[in-house]
């Protein structure tokens, strides 16, 4: 699976994308396996009501399902316009 | 209907030049521009981030729910990314309808639904340093309108 990170997300964790194997079934058990990996995981992690999260680019809830999801993206609060 | 996200930089004046040309069938035309703006009074430039991919279908998504709620005759986006000079044209919309309330309104829904529902995330950039914007709980709260 491919996860990837914007904004200060992406600048805690140190890279804009990577592969992830993972058998999590939801978006917040992949969450509680990245958090376990690394400090910067948990840093980036600490407050997950403070980010939002895009399954196969539609955003989604921490709840959604992950069977058969090919990309999930965290990142802050959108600030377009 | 339209949905432009470029690096690049536009001229709105331009664009509203060529939108909607020749439609016999509208009586209104509404367009709104966002400027970069200088708050701190040192900004270099706004660095804009976004989700390639992701950002065209968002924008498309509420693109196609402003045409249908409001029945227009045209629409036109374009959000630029990557850094951009204070008192530049970050972005524009442009909506065209038979009459002016559907042609504001749905103006007015589409830069709301920009702003918290587009994957853009700013940034600013000045001499002393370097800061996310973070978004409002006023620009959250404004989708309830809709």
């Amino acid at each position: 699976m491919n996860v990837m990170y914007f904004a200060w997300v992406r600048e805690r964790i140190g890279v804009p994308q990577e592969k992830v194997q993972t058998k999590a079934a939801t978006v917040a058990d992949l969450v509680a396996e990245l958090v376990a990996r690394e400090d910067r995981y948990a840093a980036a992690f600490a407050d997950i009501s403070a980010l939002r999260v895009a399954v196969d680019q539609e955003l989604a809830d921490f709840d959604a399902l992950l069977a058969g999801v090919r990309e999930v993206a965290f990142f802050p609060p959108m600030t377009g316009g | 209907m339209q949905v432009r996200v470029q690096q690049a930089a536009f001229d709105p004046g331009v664009e509203l030049a060529g939108f909607a040309v020749g439609r016999r069938d509208i009586g209104a035309i509404v367009s709104f521009t966002g400027v970069v703006r200088d708050t701190s009074g040192d900004l270099r430039h706004m660095m804009i981030e976004h989700y390639p991919g992701m950002t065209e279908r968002a924008i498309t998504g509420i693109l196609d729910q402003a045409v249908a709620r409001w029945s227009l005759a045209d629409a036109l986006v374009i959000h630029r990314f990557g850094a951009l000079e204070p008192a530049a044209p970050i972005m524009m919309v442009a909506t065209a309808a038979a009459h002016r309330a559907e042609a504001f309104a749905a103006a007015d829904f589409l830069m709301d639904y920009l702003k918290s529902r587009a994957p853009f995330w700013k940034k600013e950039v000045t001499l002393s340093g370097a800061a996310w914007v973070a978004a409002k709980d006023a620009d959250e709260a404004a989708l309830d309108r809709w």
